[in-house]
């Protein structure tokens, strides 16, 4: 027996401006049950956070046109309708926070970064409940307990940046939950977090539902996450609701194209990967042995000098030509050091890195003076993992690619043009675009234009760090497929850095796990994936999402 | 936070001696020295010169001796606290220093709290209520704030004031407190005088500050943190002051280091034209005349005064800041 909470019914967002206005969301209705998930899946711009945030009437600079939000007191048998209510009145403040609790995707920046975890709580529980300073903190301290956070009594007068992200998440659902809310609204909560932490916390809020009887309202653009925990699903397009349905039957039966097109997206990276045409060459272009490297501690105030971080740990990998090697780990396991190493960006303490480039020669990339000659960064190119910061937006698309052959003293004036004409349109974007800004771009035709950078000068090597982490599911697969055809087509070997197992599977030849700092497994993608040896490998894989509410294995 | 103290101690230390040179370098820089304008002004003003008294001044003050010599001279006396004579006012440093600091430091002072009292109420209202009627006009009466300078706005102060209301403001005091010992009257007389200067210094840094906070503010404002403060149900005023003003204020903290260097140096044409006797118009007259003495006393005041200010808006961050705090690095 459920009993609904949250009734929405026609709901429109709209952004006025000088011009009339822009529709944000129109027409969206579901309802929330206590005790149940309800999941919110869409790409980005889709309008899942703006529903979320017009339940909560927090929408400005935009304003709710039309609807009902209809909240259900069940014990008292009232009905509130929220949509009409003053948005900075009391009658709304008394339900957020007390009734309805939300937490975000990046709870660094959802935390006050200059007031310590204990007093974010305390406040929330001191605005809504009849307690007093000592009481309110008990009771905080209590909240961080049921969060499964270690040593409350200590952790709740910490700051947010003196926890880990997964303990930062579970600090605001013990902020969410401190004044004991019907609902929850969680919007993408474990996007920004690590894959065993992201099980981590979707097993603590389904426990924590499970013994209070919420209803959450849970947003994400992940197929995986929603298979593992949703009850009800609601799809959302272009700010309306598409389709809603329980979680099996949307899986299963979907009856929209665009619910059928996300749940190929999400399924098309764990089926068939790419056909591997060409076995790998045997002729190996990067090697490395036994790289170590320890950052030391920074020497903080009133405290003792701590042990130094051991970024890396014995590192040996080879990239063979035209292979592409995956580097899978949590954040924090020397990823991205080992590919900063590779690019002289730090010099390790023990070990070799050889680089075997093109006129046959071998260069020490432990040692600066490899890469003064600017040789290495012409056969060795990176791209990166955010398509906005990793692109100067002062400079033409134009410049921005020209640029390492101009730099290079490759090619100038008529014969730059063309040419970047041509890798832009190798890369599926117009020549045209070459006159433009980055920020006329989206984010996947960004990613494009850094590709094109990376390949401006025919490389050897690709360093590709994250480079689809920033990216919607459907996106993302365009970019892989991208990249999949330039390495036969230009015989590229590509260090693929990722944390996300399913692009992995469906993209690199050969995995190689780490796990602080050390390489834990080696293996082919399908070895890894599908049959991990090493215990962390196993835990590691465990933990990914899978698209099949039938195969549920996180949180039941 | 001792070590980090003593640390920041010793390189302010180092910092005033490199000061020192500089200092030492730029008085020597114009030909001629001391005694030769201090010649030529009583010659201008027609006494005659004694040869024997030059002779002996040049000699006193090792002014023939090599420029280290000289400066090793300047330095020791300054290391054992005499900070010299003055030849044009013809009175020792430490005496027109002593005199003078105290007005100085009221002044700018209440400047300071003036400039800070009205610019961030003004520019939470600005970065808050943005594109409002009343961001605008706190927007244009800023930009007027920034682009008239002090000693134009003074002038024209003083003009309303004499043709409209009949009233000097020029100085200080009146006349007849102007060498009393300090009363209830004296004071009274000091605040009727006092608020056009402090008028005048403050609205240029106001109109600075309110610039500065309104920006940070906004970014403020769009962090995710701010909606989680609504999310808890906070009334909007008191979230907007705990939470985004409050990291928003961090950049104005940094100010107060260059706050107090500007006790001598900021309001120079504002002091003169307003007859103020506090210690600006004192160092552009002793610049003027190669007073070296003076000069290099208040130069090397006004950077120890820049240094003390960046440690207590360094100190004050920390305090405000945890992320300072706990992150303040060691002299590794």
């Amino acid at each position: 027996m459920t009993t609904t909470v949250l009734e929405v019914r026609g709901l429109s967002v709209a952004f006025p401006h000088r011009k009339g206005e822009t529709t944000a969301i129109s027409d969206v209705s579901f309802d929330l049950k206590l005790g149940e998930t309800t999941c919110f899946v869409g790409e980005s711009g889709s309008g899942k956070s703006v529903t979320a945030r017009a339940v909560l009437n927090i929408v400005e600079p935009a304003v709710i046109k039309s609807g009902a939000i209809n909240l259900v007191d069940v014990k008292a048998g009232q009905r509130i309708e929220l949509s009409g209510l003053d948005p900075d009145g009391a009658e709304i403040r008394a339900v957020r926070g007390a009734r309805i609790a939300m937490i975000f995707q990046e709870p660094m920046s959802s935390l006050s970064p200059v007031h310590t975890i204990g007093q974010q709580i305390i406040e929330a529980i001191l605005l809504h409940q009849d307690v007093d300073a000592a009481g309110a903190r008990a009771k905080a301290i209590e909240a961080l307990r049921a969060v499964q956070i270690a040593n409350p009594e200590e952790a709740i007068d910490k700051y947010p940046f003196e926890y880990s992200g997964g303990m930062r998440q579970r600090a605001m659902i013990a902020m969410a939950l401190g004044c004991e809310p019907d609902i929850l609204i969680a919007d993408e909560p474990t996007t920004a977090l690590d894959v065993t932490t992201q099980a981590e916390i979707l097993k603590l809020l389904k426990g924590l539902q499970d013994t209070r009887d919420m209803a959450v309202m849970f947003i994400t653009h992940d197929m995986g996450v929603v298979a593992e925990i949703a009850d009800q699903v609601v799809v959302m397009l272009h700010g309306a609701v598409v389709e809603t349905g329980p979680v099996d039957q949307v899986f299963h039966a979907p009856t929209h194209a665009y619910t059928k097109k996300l749940l190929k997206a999400a399924l098309g990276l764990d089926e068939a990967p790419h056909g591997r045409i060409a076995p790998a060459s045997d002729e190996v272009l990067i090697e490395t042995r036994g790289l170590s490297l320890a950052f030391p501690s920074k020497k903080k105030l009133l405290k003792k000098r701590k042990v130094g971080v051991q970024a890396l740990d014995d590192v040996s990998i080879a990239l063979k030509r035209g292979e592409i090697l995956g580097i899978v780990g949590e954040s924090g396991s020397g990823k991205t050091t080992l590919a900063r190493v590779l690019m002289g960006r730090f010099q390790p303490q023990e070990g070799t890195a050889l680089y075997h480039s093109r006129d046959g020669g071998t260069r020490d990339l432990t040692d600066k003076a490899s890469f003064r000659d600017g040789q290495v960064y012409r056969e060795m190119r990176m791209i990166f993992q955010d398509p906005y910061g990793s692109l100067n937006p002062r400079m033409t698309v134009e410049q921005i690619i020209g640029e390492p052959l101009l730099v290079g003293g490759l090619l100038k004036g008529a014969a730059l043009r063309k040419r970047v004409g041509e890798l832009l349109e190798r890369v599926g974007l117009p020549a045209s675009a070459m006159e433009r800004y980055p920020h006329a771009f989206s984010g996947g035709q960004r990613q494009r234009i850094g590709i094109a950078r990376a390949i401006a000068l025919d490389p050897r090597v690709i360093i590709a760090d994250e480079a689809t982490s920033a990216l919607d599911g459907s996106i993302r697969a365009q970019i892989l497929d991208l990249l999949l055809a330039l390495r036969d087509e230009l015989d590229l070997a590509i260090l693929f850095i990722a944390h996300d197992i399913g692009v992995v599977r469906y993209f690199c030849d050969r995995v190689a796990v780490m796990h602080r700092g050390r390489v834990v497994e080696t293996g082919t993608a399908l070895q890894i994936c599908d049959a991990p040896q090493d215990p962390y490998t196993q835990r590691l894989i465990a933990a990914v999402p899978i698209p099949d509410p039938r195969k549920r294995h996180l949180v039941a | 936070m001792l070590s980090y103290l003593s640390r920041r101690l010793l390189t302010m230390i180092l910092t005033l001696l490199a000061l020192s040179v500089v200092v030492f370098i730029v008085i020597q820089l114009p030909p001629g020295d001391f005694v030769t304008s201090y010649i030529a002004s009583l010659s201008a003003s027609g006494e005659s010169v004694d040869q024997d008294t030059i002779i002996a001044l040049r000699e006193r003050y090792k002014l023939d001796a090599p420029v280290l010599v000289q400066y090793w001279a300047w330095l020791s006396e300054i290391l054992v606290g005499n900070f010299g004579y003055s030849f044009e006012m013809q009175r020792p440093v430490s005496e027109i220093f002593s005199q003078r600091i105290g007005i100085s430091l009221a002044v700018e002072l209440t400047a300071v709290v003036v400039m800070w009292a009205v610019s961030i109420p003004i520019g939470i209202y600005s970065a808050v209520n943005q594109y409002s009627v009343g961001d605008y006009v706190a927007t244009i009466l800023g930009f007027l704030g920034l682009a008239i300078p002090n000693f134009l706005f003074a002038l024209v102060l003083m003009y309303i004031c004499y043709n409209w209301f009949g009233v000097t403001i020029t100085g200080l005091f009146s006349p007849e407190y102007m060498n009393a010992r300090w009363s209830l009257d004296r004071f009274l007389d000091f605040a009727s005088h006092v608020w056009a200067p402090i008028l005048v210094i403050s609205t240029a840094g106001a109109a600075q500050l309110v610039r500065v906070l309104r920006a940070n503010l906004l970014d403020e404002l769009n962090k995710p943190y701010v909606l989680t403060a609504r999310a808890k149900g906070l009334s909007r005023r008191r979230m907007i002051w705990r939470y985004p003003v409050r990291v928003a204020m961090n950049p104005l903290v940094s100010t107060i280091g260059w706050v107090l260097p500007t006790v001598i140096s900021s309001s120079f044409v504002t002091a003169i034209v307003l007859n103020l006797p506090t210690l600006s118009p004192i160092l552009l007259r002793a610049l003027l005349s190669q007073d070296m003495y003076l000069a290099g006393a208040l130069i090397m005041f006004m950077g120890l005064l820049t240094l003390v200010g960046t440690l207590i808006s360094d100190l004050l961050l920390a305090w405000i800041d945890p992320r300072i705090r706990l992150g303040m690095v060691g002299a590794n």
